[in-house]
């Protein structure tokens, strides 16, 4: 019997791979179990965004949808910016997508923190989740705080009447509300950079509505899809069609006279010009694209 | 210019009674009176040193005699029930509410020794909804508040101040609208419902809630009765709990209950005499609310001491709430599961 030779300690190392991903996943939970975590005034909780609702998002946005990026280097390093983007697909989507998109391919990987419509905070749970995923009320207080804090703001100025348009009007963009948007940039002077999506309007397309389910049910639109009511829940699978989200120039609203957004004029011209920016834009993007599955 | 002659009215909550009791503390104010139907509670009677306690009712013209006698110059307004902790009529309340603001008004209003006005008010104006903005600022207009709630007293009340101050532009007028209160001492309904021992949660939602300490909440109404601002101000701690963090962080269990069940929930709360649950106090925990506080710091000057989360641990620590889910069991677990010994 030799004796043990004297070893020293085996130093403590960092954990890897799976081993990791499990020593992290328990200190996650127990961050949750306590309450040890922090959300901002709005809600937005940093550390369930980027654990819980990022990765299933971004599987659908790398595997389903192959979501291509182009202009990201129009985002701001830092610093306020309100993302104005067409609306499309009967159910939004295309908002969580570009959430995606930002976060992913952003040096600084910036978070969009998302306008939504109030009917999205009437529901239970998915008004909680939307809060919790950064989004707010559409409304020019909440914009603009967020916008004067130096946060990623995305917009999508069509709302229902964009999102829930029949297919046979795809590509068509919707009035853009009354430009509550372009007031609430001038008043805290950040650029607003126009975002182009193409593939979205392929998702679901609605072919037919039930006014009197809408009624019923409160909702907008009830939409009918080639497979939305007949397969049932199959049918709210979304079609994979093929993806492109384009950031273009940023619109500058800062060489603007102190009470510029008092000017009704101005703000229509503005919320027009970065209409059609995003709708020429649309049609370029249209053109170039070939197969709306496979891009 | 520090005031002479101070009134506080409702002496016999925490709030008044506190507060007059501050007041006194201060050699510049030659007077502090309070004013209430109840005497404050032994604890706060001890503490109130020379301020003298004067059983009136402020729903009766008596209250004028009180004020003109006496010379009064500054007057705090600190009984608006606005979140009763616990079951209350409410018939009562109201009348305490309304009548008594309108009677106090009126006197202050012919009292010709007052200057200056302090009112508590509540965030609970503002109501709290899908509608609503996130943050709200001083000039936000009430919405989703329910027609016959304490928010609705508030909301009157505040009104009749800005007749009042319509009317007497010499006085200075500070309204002061608190989130809801917390801390290891008070009693409010958020102290009551945190520390039941399962906490029922309206099923689906998950509100932001903003906390101002009960200390803050007494300097910032001292300051306001002896720095004069006119306006309305906000107060709230900094930053923002979620409603299902804060009970974790208390160690409670959350009951979520469908929306359906929440009356039956919330009857069964009011009759074991435990919490009450007005429909505005279900919209709040539905939706929560959250104020903006620039205007308190950069105008009215003052920075609360306790952020939303400080104020919590303190009042979860200092109120001797025995947690049922311990944090360092879960951290033991941890510990164990990972099989590091730290």
């Amino acid at each position: 019997m030799q004796p043990t030779p004297l070893r020293p300690a085996p130093a403590r190392t960092e954990p890897v791979g799976l081993r990791k991903g499990a020593v992290d996943l328990l200190a996650f939970a127990r961050r949750r179990l306590s309450g040890d975590y922090t959300v901002d005034e709005f809600g937005f909780d940093q550390e369930l965004t980027d654990t819980l609702l990022l990765p299933p998002l971004r599987a659908l946005y790398q595997k389903w949808f192959r979501v291509e990026v182009s202009g990201i280097e129009n985002l701001p390093a830092e610093g306020g910016a309100l993302i104005v983007s067409n609306h499309s697909g009967t159910l939004p989507i295309d908002a969580l997508m570009t959430a995606v998109a930002v976060h992913d391919n952003h040096p600084q990987q910036r978070y969009l923190r998302m306008l939504g419509a109030d009917l999205v905070f009437q529901v239970p749970m998915l008004g909680a989740l939307a809060r919790k995923s950064g989004q707010t009320l559409a409304c020019n207080p909440d914009a603009e705080q967020l916008l004067r804090s130096g946060e990623l703001v995305g917009v999508w100025p069509e709302g229902f009447k964009g999102v829930g348009k029949p297919f046979t009007d795809r590509y068509k963009l919707q009035r853009f509300g009354r430009g509550g948007f372009v007031s609430a940039a001038l008043r805290t002077g950040v650029p607003i950079i126009p975002c182009s999506i193409v593939g979205a309007e392929e998702i679901y397309p609605k072919i037919g509505d039930v006014k009197a389910l809408a009624r019923l049910f409160g909702l907008p639109y009830f939409p009918i899809t080639p497979f939305f009511p007949l397969l049932g829940p199959l049918g709210a699978i979304p079609l994979p069609s093929k993806w492109h989200i384009r950031f273009g120039e940023p619109v500058k609203t800062d060489g603007y006279a102190e009470d510029a957004q008092d000017d009704p004029m101005l703000v229509f011209t503005l919320t027009d010009q970065v209409r059609e920016t995003i709708q020429q834009t649309l049609y370029r993007m249209l053109d170039q694209r070939g197969n709306p599955f496979f891009g | 210019m520090t005031p002479k002659v101070v009134l506080v009215t409702g002496v016999g909550g925490y709030l008044g009674g506190h507060l007059a009791a501050r007041l006194a503390a201060n050699p510049e104010i030659h007077r502090v009176l309070g004013v209430d139907t109840t005497a404050p509670n032994r604890d706060v009677a001890r503490t109130l040193g020379r301020a003298e306690f004067v059983r009136a009712d402020i729903r009766n013209p008596l209250i004028a005699k009180v004020i003109t006698s006496a010379e009064v110059d500054t007057v705090v307004h600190a009984s608006l029930a606005a979140h009763p902790p616990g079951p209350s009529r409410r018939s009562a309340v109201k009348e305490m509410n309304v009548i008594g603001a309108m009677q106090l008004l009126a006197a202050c209003q012919r009292a010709p020794s007052v200057r200056r006005l302090v009112v508590k008010s509540t965030a609970a104006v503002y109501g709290a909804g899908a509608r609503s903005p996130a943050v709200f600022t001083e000039d936000d207009a009430p919405r989703d508040i329910s027609s016959s709630g304490y928010a609705k007293d508030a909301v009157e009340v505040e009104g009749y101040v800005r007749g009042f101050a319509r009317r007497r532009p010499d006085i200075d007028v500070t309204v002061i609208r608190l989130t809801n209160l917390i801390g290891p001492r008070v009693d409010t309904v958020l102290t009551r419902y945190f520390s039941l021992p399962v906490v029922p949660t309206v099923l689906g939602y998950d509100a932001r809630i903003q906390l101002l300490h009960s200390e803050d909440a007494l300097a910032v109404l001292e300051r306001a009765a002896t720095h004069p601002v006119p306006g309305v101000f906000n107060a709230g701690g900094d930053g923002v709990l979620m409603l299902s963090q804060a009970i974790r962080r208390a160690g409670r269990l959350q009951l979520p209950v469908p929306r359906s069940a929440m009356p039956s929930a919330g009857r069964l709360l009011r009759g074991a005499r435990l919490v009450d649950f007005s429909p505005d106090h279900v919209r709040y925990l539905n939706h929560g609310r959250v104020l903006d506080t620039t205007r308190l710091r950069a105008v009215f000057g003052f920075t609360p001491r306790w952020t939303t989360r400080q104020a919590f641990d303190d009042f979860v620590h200092g109120s001797g709430l025995r947690p049922i889910v311990d944090p360092a069991l879960l951290a033991g677990l941890e510990r164990g599961l990972t099989g590091t010994r730290t």
